[in-house]
Protein backbone atom coordinates (compact mmCIF):
# COMPACT_ATOMS: atom_id res chain seq x y z
CA UNK A 1 0.00 0.00 0.00
CA UNK A 2 2.37 2.62 0.98
CA UNK A 3 4.71 1.75 -2.01
CA UNK A 4 1.29 2.85 -3.77
CA UNK A 5 0.78 6.33 -2.15
CA UNK A 6 4.09 7.20 -2.74
CA UNK A 7 4.11 6.54 -6.44
CA UNK A 8 1.00 8.57 -6.81
CA UNK A 9 2.86 11.08 -4.43
CA UNK A 10 5.61 11.08 -7.01
CA UNK A 11 2.69 11.78 -9.88
CA UNK A 12 0.82 13.94 -8.54
CA UNK A 13 4.21 16.25 -8.19
CA UNK A 14 4.39 16.77 -11.55
CA UNK A 15 1.61 19.55 -12.67
CA UNK A 16 0.89 18.12 -15.71
CA UNK A 17 -1.04 15.12 -13.34
CA UNK A 18 -3.11 17.25 -11.23
CA UNK A 19 -3.96 19.01 -14.81
CA UNK A 20 -5.26 15.63 -16.13
CA UNK A 21 -7.25 14.89 -12.96
CA UNK A 22 -8.80 17.94 -12.59
CA UNK A 23 -9.76 18.06 -16.23
CA UNK A 24 -10.64 14.52 -16.53
CA UNK A 25 -13.10 14.59 -13.30
CA UNK A 26 -14.58 17.61 -14.39
CA UNK A 27 -15.55 15.90 -18.21
CA UNK A 28 -16.76 13.09 -16.52
CA UNK A 29 -19.41 15.38 -14.30
CA UNK A 30 -20.21 17.10 -17.21
CA UNK A 31 -20.87 14.58 -19.73
CA UNK A 32 -22.40 12.31 -17.25
CA UNK A 33 -25.66 14.86 -16.94
CA UNK A 34 -26.96 14.97 -19.78
CA UNK A 35 -26.71 11.61 -20.66
CA UNK A 36 -30.25 10.64 -19.16
CA UNK A 37 -31.64 13.24 -22.01
CA UNK A 38 -30.03 11.80 -24.44
CA UNK A 39 -30.42 8.11 -24.01
CA UNK A 40 -34.25 8.80 -23.76
CA UNK A 41 -34.62 10.56 -26.84
CA UNK A 42 -32.74 7.77 -28.52
CA UNK A 43 -29.62 10.15 -29.39
CA UNK A 44 -27.10 7.71 -27.28
CA UNK A 45 -25.14 7.64 -30.60
CA UNK A 46 -24.82 11.37 -31.08
CA UNK A 47 -21.54 11.78 -28.80
CA UNK A 48 -20.46 9.07 -31.18
CA UNK A 49 -21.24 11.20 -34.23
CA UNK A 50 -20.06 14.30 -32.78
CA UNK A 51 -16.47 13.50 -32.03
CA UNK A 52 -16.31 12.30 -34.99
CA UNK A 53 -17.44 15.37 -36.83
CA UNK A 54 -14.64 17.41 -34.36
CA UNK A 55 -12.19 15.15 -35.17
CA UNK A 56 -12.98 16.01 -39.09
CA UNK A 57 -12.87 19.28 -38.50
CA UNK A 58 -9.80 19.25 -36.00
CA UNK A 59 -7.85 17.49 -39.64
CA UNK A 60 -9.44 20.50 -41.22
CA UNK A 61 -7.60 22.91 -38.80
CA UNK A 62 -4.38 21.27 -38.89
CA UNK A 63 -4.35 21.01 -42.64
CA UNK A 64 -4.50 24.57 -42.60
CA UNK A 65 -2.47 25.02 -40.52
CA UNK A 66 -3.88 26.79 -37.18
CA UNK A 67 -2.47 26.70 -34.07
CA UNK A 68 -5.89 27.08 -32.11
CA UNK A 69 -7.59 24.43 -33.61
CA UNK A 70 -10.49 25.20 -31.39
CA UNK A 71 -11.52 28.21 -33.36
CA UNK A 72 -12.70 25.62 -36.12
CA UNK A 73 -13.55 22.06 -34.03
CA UNK A 74 -15.90 24.34 -31.55
CA UNK A 75 -18.09 26.78 -34.05
CA UNK A 76 -18.35 23.19 -36.51
CA UNK A 77 -19.18 20.68 -33.59
CA UNK A 78 -22.22 23.27 -32.41
CA UNK A 79 -23.53 23.61 -35.99
CA UNK A 80 -23.56 19.41 -36.58
CA UNK A 81 -25.38 19.40 -32.89
CA UNK A 82 -28.09 21.58 -33.95
CA UNK A 83 -28.56 20.13 -37.20
CA UNK A 84 -28.48 16.46 -36.19
CA UNK A 85 -31.05 17.20 -33.24
CA UNK A 86 -33.63 19.42 -35.61
CA UNK A 87 -33.79 16.34 -37.31
CA UNK A 88 -35.13 13.83 -35.23
CA UNK A 89 -38.35 15.86 -35.64
CA UNK A 90 -39.38 15.97 -39.17
CA UNK A 91 -36.86 15.14 -41.94
CA UNK A 92 -36.46 12.76 -44.79
CA UNK A 93 -33.59 10.96 -43.10
CA UNK A 94 -34.58 10.34 -39.69
CA UNK A 95 -32.55 10.80 -36.44
CA UNK A 96 -30.09 7.38 -35.99
CA UNK A 97 -30.07 7.72 -39.71
CA UNK A 98 -28.93 10.97 -39.57
CA UNK A 99 -26.08 10.46 -36.85
CA UNK A 100 -24.56 7.48 -38.83
CA UNK A 101 -24.11 9.33 -41.95
CA UNK A 102 -22.10 12.61 -40.78
CA UNK A 103 -20.44 10.37 -38.00
CA UNK A 104 -18.56 8.44 -40.97
CA UNK A 105 -18.84 10.53 -43.27
CA UNK A 106 -16.40 13.37 -41.14
CA UNK A 107 -14.12 10.62 -39.50
CA UNK A 108 -13.70 9.46 -43.59
CA UNK A 109 -12.68 12.59 -44.69
CA UNK A 110 -11.32 13.66 -41.53
CA UNK A 111 -8.28 10.40 -41.66
CA UNK A 112 -7.91 11.73 -45.58
CA UNK A 113 -7.37 14.87 -45.49
CA UNK A 114 -4.68 14.30 -42.49
CA UNK A 115 -2.97 11.21 -44.44
CA UNK A 116 -2.74 13.84 -47.71
CA UNK A 117 -1.60 17.08 -46.34
CA UNK A 118 -0.10 16.31 -42.94
CA UNK A 119 3.59 16.79 -42.38
CA UNK A 120 4.11 15.07 -39.66
CA UNK A 121 6.25 11.83 -39.80
CA UNK A 122 4.24 9.42 -37.69
CA UNK A 123 0.66 9.79 -38.83
CA UNK A 124 -1.15 7.03 -38.25
CA UNK A 125 0.15 7.82 -34.30
CA UNK A 126 -1.50 11.24 -34.54
CA UNK A 127 -4.46 9.87 -35.71
CA UNK A 128 -4.47 6.76 -33.15
CA UNK A 129 -3.85 9.31 -30.20
CA UNK A 130 -7.13 11.65 -31.28
CA UNK A 131 -9.20 8.76 -31.66
CA UNK A 132 -8.46 7.20 -28.24
CA UNK A 133 -6.91 10.46 -26.59
CA UNK A 134 -3.96 8.30 -25.04
CA UNK A 135 -1.72 10.78 -24.72
CA UNK A 136 -3.14 14.25 -25.01
CA UNK A 137 -5.03 14.54 -22.04
CA UNK A 138 -0.83 14.05 -19.88
CA UNK A 139 0.22 16.88 -22.48
CA UNK A 140 -2.52 19.90 -21.12
CA UNK A 141 -1.49 23.23 -20.36
CA UNK A 142 -2.11 25.56 -17.92
CA UNK A 143 -4.52 27.48 -20.60
CA UNK A 144 -6.40 24.34 -21.36
CA UNK A 145 -7.47 23.56 -17.93
CA UNK A 146 -8.54 27.18 -17.14
CA UNK A 147 -10.68 26.69 -20.47
CA UNK A 148 -12.12 23.09 -19.19
CA UNK A 149 -13.28 24.62 -16.11
CA UNK A 150 -15.03 28.04 -17.59
CA UNK A 151 -16.85 25.41 -20.24
CA UNK A 152 -17.39 23.13 -17.36
CA UNK A 153 -18.81 25.39 -15.14
CA UNK A 154 -20.66 27.23 -17.60
CA UNK A 155 -22.14 23.41 -18.38
CA UNK A 156 -23.26 22.96 -15.23
CA UNK A 157 -24.89 26.11 -14.40
CA UNK A 158 -27.04 25.91 -17.36
CA UNK A 159 -28.39 22.35 -16.25
CA UNK A 160 -29.23 23.33 -13.07
CA UNK A 161 -30.86 26.72 -14.48
CA UNK A 162 -33.03 24.62 -16.72
CA UNK A 163 -33.46 21.34 -15.06
CA UNK A 164 -37.08 21.32 -15.01
CA UNK A 165 -37.52 22.51 -18.48
CA UNK A 166 -34.87 20.00 -19.47
CA UNK A 167 -36.73 17.34 -17.82
CA UNK A 168 -40.42 18.50 -19.50
CA UNK A 169 -38.93 18.55 -22.87
CA UNK A 170 -37.25 15.50 -22.62
CA UNK A 171 -40.30 13.59 -21.08
CA UNK A 172 -43.35 14.73 -23.38
CA UNK A 173 -41.87 17.44 -25.89
CA UNK A 174 -45.60 17.80 -27.24
CA UNK A 175 -47.20 18.67 -23.89
CA UNK A 176 -44.54 21.08 -22.89
CA UNK A 177 -44.86 22.52 -26.69
CA UNK A 178 -49.08 22.37 -26.14
CA UNK A 179 -48.23 24.30 -22.41
CA UNK A 180 -46.39 27.04 -23.76
CA UNK A 181 -43.02 26.25 -23.44
CA UNK A 182 -40.36 26.70 -25.88
CA UNK A 183 -39.47 23.60 -26.83
CA UNK A 184 -37.07 24.04 -29.63
CA UNK A 185 -35.34 26.77 -27.60
CA UNK A 186 -34.68 24.11 -24.79
CA UNK A 187 -33.52 21.79 -27.82
CA UNK A 188 -31.55 23.92 -29.31
CA UNK A 189 -29.89 24.67 -25.66
CA UNK A 190 -29.16 20.84 -25.15
CA UNK A 191 -27.35 20.55 -28.50
CA UNK A 192 -25.06 23.46 -27.66
CA UNK A 193 -24.15 22.17 -24.00
CA UNK A 194 -23.63 18.76 -25.63
CA UNK A 195 -21.62 19.42 -28.46
CA UNK A 196 -19.48 21.82 -25.82
CA UNK A 197 -19.21 18.62 -23.53
CA UNK A 198 -17.99 16.64 -26.42
CA UNK A 199 -15.16 19.23 -27.99
CA UNK A 200 -14.10 19.06 -24.32
CA UNK A 201 -14.13 15.33 -23.77
CA UNK A 202 -11.92 14.10 -27.09
CA UNK A 203 -9.06 15.55 -24.70
CA UNK A 204 -9.75 12.75 -22.07
CA UNK A 205 -10.66 9.90 -23.81
CA UNK A 206 -10.77 10.69 -27.84
CA UNK A 207 -13.42 10.42 -30.07
CA UNK A 208 -14.16 7.16 -30.35
CA UNK A 209 -14.93 6.65 -26.61
CA UNK A 210 -17.11 9.34 -25.89
CA UNK A 211 -20.26 7.82 -26.01
CA UNK A 212 -19.35 5.72 -23.14
CA UNK A 213 -18.87 8.51 -21.27
CA UNK A 214 -22.26 9.92 -21.80
CA UNK A 215 -23.96 6.94 -21.89
CA UNK A 216 -23.18 4.39 -19.70
CA UNK A 217 -23.17 6.61 -16.10
CA UNK A 218 -26.69 7.40 -17.59
CA UNK A 219 -27.69 3.85 -18.34
CA UNK A 220 -26.18 2.62 -14.86
CA UNK A 221 -28.21 4.93 -12.67
CA UNK A 222 -31.27 4.06 -14.88
CA UNK A 223 -30.94 0.48 -13.28
CA UNK A 224 -31.19 1.22 -9.70
CA UNK A 225 -33.51 4.56 -9.59
CA UNK A 226 -37.11 5.74 -9.64
CA UNK A 227 -36.85 9.34 -9.94
CA UNK A 228 -35.33 11.78 -12.86
CA UNK A 229 -33.57 13.51 -9.56
CA UNK A 230 -31.68 10.78 -8.15
CA UNK A 231 -31.06 9.38 -11.75
CA UNK A 232 -29.22 12.46 -12.56
CA UNK A 233 -27.27 13.12 -9.03
CA UNK A 234 -26.15 8.93 -9.43
CA UNK A 235 -25.20 9.11 -12.69
CA UNK A 236 -23.30 12.26 -11.90
CA UNK A 237 -21.82 10.75 -8.84
CA UNK A 238 -20.66 7.57 -9.76
CA UNK A 239 -19.09 9.09 -13.36
CA UNK A 240 -17.09 11.25 -11.25
CA UNK A 241 -15.68 8.17 -9.12
CA UNK A 242 -15.04 6.09 -12.35
CA UNK A 243 -13.14 8.72 -13.83
CA UNK A 244 -11.34 9.42 -10.39
CA UNK A 245 -10.67 5.33 -10.23
CA UNK A 246 -9.99 4.83 -14.50
CA UNK A 247 -7.66 7.99 -13.95
CA UNK A 248 -5.48 6.77 -10.99
CA UNK A 249 -5.00 2.98 -12.68
CA UNK A 250 -4.08 4.51 -15.64
CA UNK A 251 -1.18 6.22 -13.83
CA UNK A 252 -0.10 3.08 -11.67
CA UNK A 253 -0.29 0.50 -14.27
CA UNK A 254 0.22 2.87 -17.61
CA UNK A 255 -2.62 2.04 -19.20
CA UNK A 256 -4.41 4.45 -21.75
CA UNK A 257 -6.78 6.68 -19.93
CA UNK A 258 -9.45 6.53 -21.98
CA UNK A 259 -10.08 2.91 -22.27
CA UNK A 260 -9.46 2.39 -18.31
CA UNK A 261 -12.11 4.89 -17.49
CA UNK A 262 -14.29 3.32 -20.22
CA UNK A 263 -13.60 -0.19 -18.35
CA UNK A 264 -14.55 1.16 -14.99
CA UNK A 265 -17.63 2.24 -16.39
CA UNK A 266 -18.90 -0.61 -18.01
CA UNK A 267 -17.55 -2.55 -14.18
CA UNK A 268 -20.27 0.10 -12.79
CA UNK A 269 -22.80 -0.70 -14.99
CA UNK A 270 -22.95 -4.26 -14.59
CA UNK A 271 -22.48 -3.72 -10.97
CA UNK A 272 -25.80 -1.24 -10.78
CA UNK A 273 -27.44 -3.64 -13.08
CA UNK A 274 -27.03 -6.99 -10.65
CA UNK A 275 -27.76 -4.48 -7.73
CA UNK A 276 -30.55 -3.16 -9.57
CA UNK A 277 -32.27 -6.84 -10.32
CA UNK A 278 -31.64 -7.51 -7.00
CA UNK A 279 -33.52 -4.51 -5.16
CA UNK A 280 -35.62 -3.41 -7.69
CA UNK A 281 -37.19 -7.25 -8.27
CA UNK A 282 -37.48 -7.78 -12.09
CA UNK A 283 -37.08 -4.48 -14.07
CA UNK A 284 -36.01 -5.07 -17.00
CA UNK B 1 -72.48 30.09 -21.28
CA UNK B 2 -69.36 31.91 -22.83
CA UNK B 3 -67.73 30.48 -25.99
CA UNK B 4 -64.29 29.59 -25.54
CA UNK B 5 -63.35 28.20 -28.72
CA UNK B 6 -64.99 29.35 -32.04
CA UNK B 7 -63.63 27.52 -35.28
CA UNK B 8 -65.23 28.89 -38.73
CA UNK B 9 -64.20 27.17 -41.97
CA UNK B 10 -60.73 25.56 -40.61
CA UNK B 11 -58.58 23.94 -42.91
CA UNK B 12 -55.92 21.52 -41.94
CA UNK B 13 -53.50 19.70 -43.65
CA UNK B 14 -49.59 18.95 -44.71
CA UNK B 15 -47.52 20.74 -46.92
CA UNK B 16 -50.71 22.30 -48.81
CA UNK B 17 -52.62 18.90 -48.94
CA UNK B 18 -55.61 19.44 -46.91
CA UNK B 19 -56.78 16.17 -44.61
CA UNK B 20 -59.75 18.27 -43.26
CA UNK B 21 -61.84 20.87 -44.75
CA UNK B 22 -64.08 23.80 -43.68
CA UNK B 23 -64.33 22.45 -40.08
CA UNK B 24 -66.93 24.86 -38.19
CA UNK B 25 -67.88 23.95 -34.80
CA UNK B 26 -67.91 26.09 -31.31
CA UNK B 27 -67.26 24.48 -27.44
CA UNK B 28 -68.50 26.78 -24.66
CA UNK B 29 -67.73 26.60 -21.20
CA UNK B 30 -68.78 23.43 -19.34
CA UNK B 31 -68.87 21.39 -22.72
CA UNK B 32 -68.01 17.79 -23.16
CA UNK B 33 -66.96 17.84 -26.87
CA UNK B 34 -66.18 14.35 -28.62
CA UNK B 35 -64.29 14.38 -31.67
CA UNK B 36 -64.98 11.19 -33.66
CA UNK B 37 -63.65 10.24 -37.31
CA UNK B 38 -61.97 7.57 -38.93
CA UNK B 39 -58.15 7.13 -39.08
CA UNK B 40 -56.94 9.20 -41.20
CA UNK B 41 -59.58 11.75 -41.15
CA UNK B 42 -57.92 14.51 -39.65
CA UNK B 43 -58.39 14.33 -35.44
CA UNK B 44 -54.75 14.98 -34.75
CA UNK B 45 -54.21 17.26 -37.52
CA UNK B 46 -57.29 19.21 -35.62
CA UNK B 47 -55.70 18.48 -32.14
CA UNK B 48 -51.93 20.17 -33.21
CA UNK B 49 -53.88 23.15 -34.49
CA UNK B 50 -56.20 24.12 -31.29
CA UNK B 51 -53.09 23.44 -29.45
CA UNK B 52 -51.09 25.99 -31.39
CA UNK B 53 -48.68 23.14 -32.81
CA UNK B 54 -49.14 23.18 -36.11
CA UNK B 55 -51.09 25.94 -38.29
CA UNK B 56 -53.91 26.18 -40.12
CA UNK B 57 -54.35 26.50 -43.96
CA UNK B 58 -57.41 28.29 -44.07
CA UNK B 59 -59.94 29.69 -41.40
CA UNK B 60 -59.76 30.75 -38.25
CA UNK B 61 -59.66 29.33 -34.56
CA UNK B 62 -61.01 32.17 -32.46
CA UNK B 63 -60.62 32.35 -28.35
CA UNK B 64 -63.12 33.08 -26.04
CA UNK B 65 -63.97 33.63 -22.47
CA UNK B 66 -60.10 34.59 -21.32
CA UNK B 67 -58.80 31.46 -23.05
CA UNK B 68 -55.07 31.45 -24.98
CA UNK B 69 -53.90 28.53 -27.16
CA UNK B 70 -51.41 27.47 -24.40
CA UNK B 71 -54.10 27.16 -21.47
CA UNK B 72 -55.40 24.03 -22.88
CA UNK B 73 -54.67 21.13 -20.56
CA UNK B 74 -53.46 18.46 -22.96
CA UNK B 75 -53.54 14.38 -22.72
CA UNK B 76 -51.24 13.18 -25.20
CA UNK B 77 -50.88 9.34 -26.62
CA UNK B 78 -48.13 7.74 -24.69
CA UNK B 79 -44.55 7.92 -26.75
CA UNK B 80 -42.35 5.31 -26.86
CA UNK B 81 -39.66 7.58 -24.96
CA UNK B 82 -42.00 7.82 -21.55
CA UNK B 83 -42.10 3.91 -21.32
CA UNK B 84 -38.46 3.50 -19.82
CA UNK B 85 -38.45 7.34 -18.48
CA UNK B 86 -37.27 6.96 -15.09
CA UNK B 87 -39.27 9.84 -13.23
CA UNK B 88 -41.71 9.86 -10.27
CA UNK B 89 -45.26 10.78 -10.27
CA UNK B 90 -44.21 14.02 -8.56
CA UNK B 91 -42.26 14.86 -10.95
CA UNK B 92 -44.33 14.57 -13.98
CA UNK B 93 -47.16 15.82 -12.33
CA UNK B 94 -45.19 19.28 -11.37
CA UNK B 95 -43.84 19.56 -14.57
CA UNK B 96 -47.67 20.52 -15.38
CA UNK B 97 -47.21 23.40 -13.51
CA UNK B 98 -43.57 24.51 -15.74
CA UNK B 99 -45.55 27.32 -17.86
CA UNK B 100 -46.13 28.95 -14.86
CA UNK B 101 -42.89 29.39 -13.48
CA UNK B 102 -41.55 31.54 -17.01
CA UNK B 103 -38.29 31.77 -16.19
CA UNK B 104 -37.57 30.85 -12.29
CA UNK B 105 -35.56 27.79 -12.32
CA UNK B 106 -37.41 26.00 -9.41
CA UNK B 107 -40.95 25.58 -8.54
CA UNK B 108 -42.53 27.86 -5.82
CA UNK B 109 -44.40 26.65 -2.99
CA UNK B 110 -47.90 27.31 -4.73
CA UNK B 111 -47.08 25.19 -7.62
CA UNK B 112 -45.67 22.49 -5.02
CA UNK B 113 -49.06 22.90 -3.28
CA UNK B 114 -51.19 22.59 -6.67
CA UNK B 115 -49.76 19.18 -7.67
CA UNK B 116 -49.94 17.99 -4.29
CA UNK B 117 -53.95 18.71 -4.09
CA UNK B 118 -54.33 17.67 -7.80
CA UNK B 119 -53.08 14.11 -7.39
CA UNK B 120 -54.98 14.11 -4.03
CA UNK B 121 -58.04 14.96 -6.10
CA UNK B 122 -57.37 12.06 -8.82
CA UNK B 123 -56.50 9.61 -6.13
CA UNK B 124 -52.85 9.03 -7.06
CA UNK B 125 -51.10 10.78 -3.76
CA UNK B 126 -50.10 7.33 -3.00
CA UNK B 127 -48.20 7.08 -5.71
CA UNK B 128 -45.94 9.99 -6.03
CA UNK B 129 -42.75 8.47 -4.90
CA UNK B 130 -43.63 5.48 -7.40
CA UNK B 131 -42.30 5.16 -10.85
CA UNK B 132 -44.21 6.02 -13.92
CA UNK B 133 -42.84 3.25 -15.55
CA UNK B 134 -43.77 0.83 -13.50
CA UNK B 135 -47.82 1.83 -13.26
CA UNK B 136 -50.80 0.23 -14.64
CA UNK B 137 -52.02 2.02 -17.70
CA UNK B 138 -54.62 3.40 -16.00
CA UNK B 139 -52.86 4.59 -13.27
CA UNK B 140 -50.06 6.60 -15.96
CA UNK B 141 -53.29 8.17 -17.71
CA UNK B 142 -54.37 9.54 -14.21
CA UNK B 143 -50.83 11.07 -14.13
CA UNK B 144 -50.84 12.50 -17.06
CA UNK B 145 -54.14 13.93 -16.31
CA UNK B 146 -53.02 15.42 -13.19
CA UNK B 147 -49.81 17.15 -15.18
CA UNK B 148 -52.89 18.61 -17.21
CA UNK B 149 -54.70 19.63 -14.80
CA UNK B 150 -51.56 21.49 -13.16
CA UNK B 151 -51.46 23.54 -16.36
CA UNK B 152 -54.76 24.56 -16.50
CA UNK B 153 -58.37 24.30 -15.06
CA UNK B 154 -60.02 25.42 -17.75
CA UNK B 155 -59.59 23.17 -20.96
CA UNK B 156 -58.81 19.85 -21.51
CA UNK B 157 -57.75 17.89 -24.75
CA UNK B 158 -57.61 14.20 -24.73
CA UNK B 159 -55.93 12.33 -27.30
CA UNK B 160 -57.78 8.99 -27.40
CA UNK B 161 -57.23 8.45 -23.62
CA UNK B 162 -58.72 5.24 -23.08
CA UNK B 163 -56.53 3.33 -25.75
CA UNK B 164 -54.56 0.01 -23.89
CA UNK B 165 -56.77 0.35 -21.02
CA UNK B 166 -58.51 -2.93 -20.09
CA UNK B 167 -62.20 -2.12 -19.92
CA UNK B 168 -62.24 -1.91 -16.20
CA UNK B 169 -59.53 0.91 -16.17
CA UNK B 170 -61.40 2.35 -19.48
CA UNK B 171 -64.50 3.08 -17.33
CA UNK B 172 -63.19 4.33 -14.35
CA UNK B 173 -60.93 7.11 -16.51
CA UNK B 174 -64.29 8.15 -18.26
CA UNK B 175 -66.06 8.06 -15.16
CA UNK B 176 -63.18 10.83 -13.62
CA UNK B 177 -63.17 12.64 -16.69
CA UNK B 178 -66.93 13.51 -16.64
CA UNK B 179 -66.46 14.39 -12.90
CA UNK B 180 -63.99 16.41 -14.24
CA UNK B 181 -66.52 17.95 -16.12
CA UNK B 182 -69.51 18.54 -13.95
CA UNK B 183 -66.86 20.84 -12.14
CA UNK B 184 -66.72 23.05 -14.65
CA UNK B 185 -63.74 21.53 -17.01
CA UNK B 186 -64.17 22.10 -20.89
CA UNK B 187 -63.64 18.64 -22.12
CA UNK B 188 -62.49 18.49 -25.89
CA UNK B 189 -61.74 14.38 -26.43
CA UNK B 190 -60.48 12.62 -29.55
CA UNK B 191 -62.27 8.95 -29.79
CA UNK B 192 -62.69 5.59 -31.33
CA UNK B 193 -65.45 4.45 -28.62
CA UNK B 194 -68.46 5.73 -29.79
CA UNK B 195 -70.38 3.98 -27.10
CA UNK B 196 -68.59 5.70 -24.75
CA UNK B 197 -68.96 9.29 -26.70
CA UNK B 198 -72.50 9.37 -27.37
CA UNK B 199 -72.76 8.23 -22.94
CA UNK B 200 -70.75 10.56 -22.08
CA UNK B 201 -70.52 13.86 -24.35
CA UNK B 202 -72.63 16.63 -24.56
CA UNK B 203 -71.36 17.28 -28.10
CA UNK B 204 -70.13 15.72 -31.22
CA UNK B 205 -68.08 16.35 -33.85
CA UNK B 206 -67.58 13.91 -36.65
CA UNK B 207 -65.14 14.47 -39.41
CA UNK B 208 -65.39 12.31 -42.38
CA UNK B 209 -62.70 11.52 -45.15
CA UNK B 210 -62.10 15.43 -45.44
CA UNK B 211 -65.42 17.34 -44.58
CA UNK B 212 -67.13 17.71 -41.50
CA UNK B 213 -70.18 15.27 -41.35
CA UNK B 214 -72.13 16.33 -37.98
CA UNK B 215 -71.32 18.83 -35.69
CA UNK B 216 -74.23 19.46 -32.55
CA UNK B 217 -75.99 17.94 -28.89
CA UNK B 218 -75.29 14.30 -28.65
CA UNK B 219 -78.70 13.24 -28.51
CA UNK B 220 -79.15 14.58 -31.98
CA UNK B 221 -75.73 12.58 -33.19
CA UNK B 222 -77.54 9.43 -32.35
CA UNK B 223 -81.26 10.41 -34.15
CA UNK B 224 -79.00 11.69 -37.09
CA UNK B 225 -78.30 9.56 -40.10
CA UNK B 226 -74.57 9.82 -40.02
CA UNK B 227 -75.09 8.75 -36.27
CA UNK B 228 -76.57 5.79 -37.07
CA UNK B 229 -74.72 4.15 -39.80
CA UNK B 230 -71.52 4.94 -37.80
CA UNK B 231 -72.74 3.37 -34.39
CA UNK B 232 -74.33 0.02 -36.57
CA UNK B 233 -71.29 -0.22 -38.40
CA UNK B 234 -69.01 -0.01 -35.49
CA UNK B 235 -71.59 -2.99 -33.65
CA UNK B 236 -71.30 -5.28 -36.56
CA UNK B 237 -67.08 -4.54 -36.35
CA UNK B 238 -67.28 -5.26 -32.50
CA UNK B 239 -69.30 -8.78 -33.08
CA UNK B 240 -67.40 -9.46 -36.00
Amino acid sequence: MAEIFEKLQLYFSYPFVRYALIVGLLIALCSSLLGVTLVLKRFSFIGDGLSHVAFGAMAVAVVVGLTNTMIIIVPVTVIAAILLLRTGQNTKIKGDAAVAMISVGALAVGYLLINLFSKSANIAGDVCSTLFGSTSILTLKEQDVWLCIGISVLVIAVFIFFYHKIFSVTFDENFAKATGTNANVYNLLIAVVIALIIVLAMNLVGSLLISALVIFPALSAMRIFKSYFAVTVYSAVLSVCCALIGILVSILAGTPVGATIVSVDIAAFIISGITGSICGGARR
Amino acid sequence: MPEQIICKNLTLGYEGNAVAENLNFTVSSGDYLCILGENGSGKSTLIKALLGLKPQISGNIEWGDGCKANEIGYLPQQTVVQKDFPASVREIVRSGCLAKCGLRPFYNKEEKELAESTMQQLGIDGLARRCYRELSGGQQQRVLLARALCATRKILLLDEPVTGLDPKAQTDLYELIAKLNSNGITIIMVSHDIAAAVRYSSHVLHIGSKKQLFFGKSSDYIKSRVGQTFIKSEEVEGDG
